[in-house]
């Protein structure tokens, strides 16, 4: 049977019915159409599920979303702003760091949850907070040149 | 500094910004009204007869909508080669490996889907099954298709020149064993797909694909509906690396439910089975005896190759003769003597993944001409350099080396790397090791034999507003295709790239043979530059005719019409132009006459312009059997040197740097060939390193997951130093020739090359496991005590 679960997406708040074995990631495409958040394994391996929660990189695909209850995330879609795309967004696409694009909602939310972190990250800082991002596609070096370039506060 | 005005630059994609904010739709993003979803039955069994099918259980489930099997689909053979055909929708009369089509559900939702294909009955008589090369071909082994006795799937055998005569007359001969592994092209996206029936009887298919054009014509061909009334429209795709480069049994069974549904039906695989669909990389077992004079001279080469072919051929008939026919380049060599054997067995189908036949054949050579020129005392370097062929030479299979910078690329990476600094410097666990490789830039004939053109183009000026819309059947995968050629529209045309706007991956719009073979970039970039000259001259007449000033004193540059003549009056042009757009205030007032303008006379005068561009190679090759295979109407090829530090007490290797150069011929859009070569670079490190796609001893994949099949993450990649050569190739449109599967070529084999160079211990067998190397180093050292 379904449960009622509040939750804050994006800033927004929610109010949907979710069944127990639902996960966040299909709460997200399948219900409330934010498809920007992708399914490449289901089970945690690929990384390109990664939405934010209360902070955290999670793989939604993990996540219940009655574990959501309660909880704030940000997904891709919360990211660029009426100004225009944020800056992590802004570097990938100057860098060429995008190619087939699937990895890309995840690997951006990873790497702007690493420098919301942690300001001027070494390389392998950076190589380690998105070694769970998979790309098949970029070999990360495009990837590492665009998260060195996002202007950071001192 | 460019002689271009938009190509041969740095571009933002025209994709991309979509892309980052979760815009761009995949296929599994897309719903429609009234949408089912639809389910498969595969075969748990690797070989087995099937004695009775009951759908009744399944069919009575309250959500289902339609239960399809052979019985429905009927018994149309297809696969990827008309020669090779051994595929039927769904299994009549036995399964042939763990995965194989059996039937398929459409139901109201996925749950229900997946309950229905659990309902279906199948009685199986279980077959011995084979599960490698020699079992297939023992005497008495179980056959798999009847019309291939001993599971010879295709064999080849060619010679070019005198091989045993040649060998005679040799100082050194050498001969090696190498194998790779099965391996999985794990993209991001798995398949999926949505087909659409509608009542006039036309079919529309979104799918994941790379080739609209060859899916749209063998879901017509296995379903029986006329070609014009199917309709493949290609999303954004998650890359496909030649796995998604034939339709599959997703899109035929969907387009089949939603043919007896009238509703659309969406299919997807799991990731599992993307393990299990398999048509990714053959496993190689390569036995090559070269001979060579002892100033190096390459002189011959007697080839063997048995590939592990799956249950079905896929592109196997073609992988089978590139695995042979690539070795014709780069270097001079007069003798070649190729057998090679695809062996059917009851795992999941090898098809053509990037690079296709040629990747473990060069990473033999390569290595293997390493051996060479260490028994000769002579630098890796200078045994490449001696043998190389120049541009125009033709190779003894007849393949025609239009341009070649390879020697350009060796010297690249020699600097770039600091070879010399290095080799024979560093200390014991640190090694440099080089390799070369090439690639064709387009197969020179379609899959299917036919005079058709490559691709087909339109480029349509809009009616106000000056802005061209280019139409093209080509897929966009991730390589950056679209705006490769909306940025050779823009430079053909003359106008900016911002006043182009492009959309492919649709059949409406023409034919292309899809992204395959590397030939996107050279083929449908002659179709989309003589679309877009075509526009242009539209332009100019109308422009001579207005103006009275001849066509070829005039020029489109940034949006502007340029006059090579002084006092050209356009004012009457300009007024009228003002008055068709009254309470615009952006009107041109002074400066030159703008492409908007012009556009929009063009269309008063003429009406719609529209451009169209073609292209269809040369006929290229030779009359010999299997010709056709390797032929190209251009050659992409590069050099890489690897740097890797070898733990010699766990076998762990560390690759530390790459320097990969690449002659792409001219790059329209530097930043993607970049992307491309590093993205080469990482999958070629992932085939040396970690992948193999592993079988228990019933033909199930025990890895079928991307935390056990282990692709390179971040902390497994170097750094990545990328140089771009440009050897301005004559049959490439501006000069332009691939990168996409050139740039695999050399990374696996000058990884093992710096692996010797690190720990003296030569490795034959891919991957380079920690397992394998630690067992290498100690069969070295047992070797040298005894």
């Amino acid at each position: 049977m379904k449960k009622l679960i509040q939750l804050t997406i994006n800033d927004q708040h929610y109010e949907v019915a979710v069944e127990p074995n639902q996960t966040l990631v299909d709460l997200l495409r399948y219900q409330l159409g934010l498809t920007g958040t992708k399914k490449g394994c289901e089970m945690g391996d690929c990384g390109s599920c990664t939405v934010i929660l209360d902070g955290k990189a999670v793989n939604s695909c993990l996540v219940l979303a009655l574990q959501a209850d309660g909880r704030s995330i940000q997904t891709i879609e919360g990211l660029e702003t009426g100004e225009g795309l944020h800056p992590v967004q802004e570097a990938f696409v100057e860098k060429g760091a995008i190619q087939c694009g699937f990895c890309s909602s995840g690997m951006i939310l990873s790497a702007k949850n690493l420098l919301d972190q942690k300001s001027n990250p070494s390389e392998t800082e950076i190589r380690r907070a998105l070694a769970g991002n998979l790309c098949r596609c970029t070999g990360y070096q495009k990837i590492i040149e665009a998260v060195k370039s996002v202007p950071q506060a001192n | 500094m460019s002689e271009y005005t938009v190509i041969n630059s740095r571009a933002v994609r025209v994709d991309t910004p979509d892309k980052a904010t979760g815009k761009a739709v995949f296929i599994d993003d897309m719903t429609m009204p009234g949408m089912l979803y639809g389910a498969l039955l595969q075969s748990p069994l690797a070989h087995a007869r099937i004695v009775s099918i009951d759908t009744s259980k399944a069919r009575n489930l309250p959500g289902v909508k339609s239960v399809v099997t052979a019985a429905e689909a009927g018994l149309v053979k297809y696969g990827v080669s008309p020669a090779r055909y051994d595929e039927t929708l769904f299994c009549h009369e036995k399964v042939r490996y763990v995965g194989d089509d059996i039937a398929a559900v459409a139901a109201v939702d996925m749950e229900t889907a997946l309950k229905a294909v659990s309902l279906i009955d199948v009685v199986y008589e279980e077959l011995p099954a084979v599960f490698t090369i020699e079992e297939a071909m023992k005497a008495g082994a179980p056959v798999l298709h009847d019309n291939y006795p001993g599971n010879i799937c295709a064999e080849v055998h060619s010679e070019f020149g005198n091989v045993e005569e040649a060998l005679a007359d040799c100082d050194l001969i050498k001969t090696t064993t190498f194998q790779n592994k099965r391996q999985d092209a794990a993209f991001i996206e798995p398949q999926g797909c949505i087909a659409s029936y509608d009542l006039s009887g036309n079919l529309t298919l979104y799918s994941s694909t790379q080739v609209p054009h060859y899916v749209q014509r063998t879901v017509a061909m296995v379903l029986k509906l006329p070609v014009g009334k199917v309709r493949v429209i290609k999303p954004y795709v998650g890359a496909g690396f030649g796995i998604k480069a034939s339709a599959n049994p997703l899109e035929l069974s969907a387009c089949l439910l939603s043919m007896k549904t009238g509703k659309p039906v969406k299919m997807n695989y799991n990731r599992e089975q993307v393990f299990q669909y398999g048509r990714a990389r053959h496993q190689f077992t390569h036995t090559m005896t070269t001979g060579v004079k002892k100033d190096g001279t390459i002189m011959a080469l007697k080839h063997l190759c048995y590939l592990d072919g799956g249950a079905y051929s896929s592109f196997g008939i073609a992988t089978v003769y590139y695995a042979g026919s690539l070795l014709g380049g780069p270097y001079k060599l007069p003798n070649m003597k190729y057998d090679g054997y695809r062996i059917y067995n009851n795992k999941p189908a090898c098809g053509a993944m990037r690079g296709h036949g040629g990747v473990a054949a060069r990473a033999c050579w390569e290595q293997q001409l390493d051996m060479i020129a260490e028994e000769l005392k002579i630098s890796p370097i200078e045994l490449r350099l001696k043998n190389m062929m120049v541009a125009g030479d033709v190779t003894c299979n007849d393949l025609n080396m239009s341009s070649l910078g390879m020697k350009e690329c060796i010297e690249a990476v020699k600097d770039g790397s600091e070879w010399t600094a290095k080799k024979g410097k560093l200390p014991k666990g640190k090694g440099i090791g080089m390799a070369c490789g090439f690639f064709v830039s387009g197969a020179g004939y379609p899959i299917y034999r036919s005079d058709t053109f490559h691709g087909t183009v339109i480029v349509k000026l809009t009616e106000d507003g000056g802005t061209a819309l280019v139409y093209t059947a080509s897929a966009e995968i991730g390589q950056g295709s679209d705006t490769t050629f909306a940025m050779i529209a823009a430079e053909a045309l003359g106008i900016r790239l911002e006043d182009v706007r492009l959309e492919s991956g649709d059949t409406d719009f023409g034919v292309d043979l899809g992204a395959y073979s590397s030939r996107q970039t050279l083929m449908t970039g002659h179709a989309v530059k003589e679309a877009a000259e075509d526009a242009r001259r539209q332009v100019l007449e109308v422009l001579a005719k207005e103006l009275n000033v001849p066509v070829e004193n005039m020029d489109i540059k940034n949006s502007l019409i340029e006059f090579k003549q002084e006092n050209v009056d356009f004012t009457g042009l300009r007024t009228r132009y003002s008055k068709e757009h009254r309470g615009w205030n952006d009107n041109p007032a002074d400066g030159p006459l703008t492409f908007r303008e012009a556009s929009r006379m063009a269309y008063l005068s003429k009406g719609s312009i529209v451009g169209t561009g073609k292209y269809k190679p040369p006929e290229l090759g030779g009359k010999y059997k299997g010709a056709t295979v390797g032929t190209s109407p251009a050659y992409g090829c590069s050099a890489q040197i690897a740097e890797v530090t070898v733990d010699e007490e766990t076998g762990q290797i560390t690759v530390d740097r790459i320097t990969d150069a690449h002659d792409c011929g001219l790059a329209i859009n530097v930043t993607s060939v970049e992307g491309q070569m590093e993205g080469s670079v990482s999958m070629g490190l992932g085939e040396a390193l970690f992948e193999e796609v592993k079988f228990d001893n019933k033909g199930h994949v025990i890895n079928a997951d991307l935390a056990e099949y282990k692709i390179p993450t971040m902390l497994d990649m170097p750094q990545i130093k990328t140089i771009i050569v440009e050897s301005n190739e004559p049959n490439g449109p501006f000069g332009a020739k691939e990168v996409g599967e050139g740039a695999i070529m050399p990374t696996i084999p000058a990884i093992l090359n710096a692996v010797y160079d690190a720990i003296g211990v030569r490795i034959h067998e891919l991957p380079m496991t920690p397992e394998r190397v630690y067992l290498a180093i100690q069969e070295a050292k047992k070797g040298k005590t005894s």
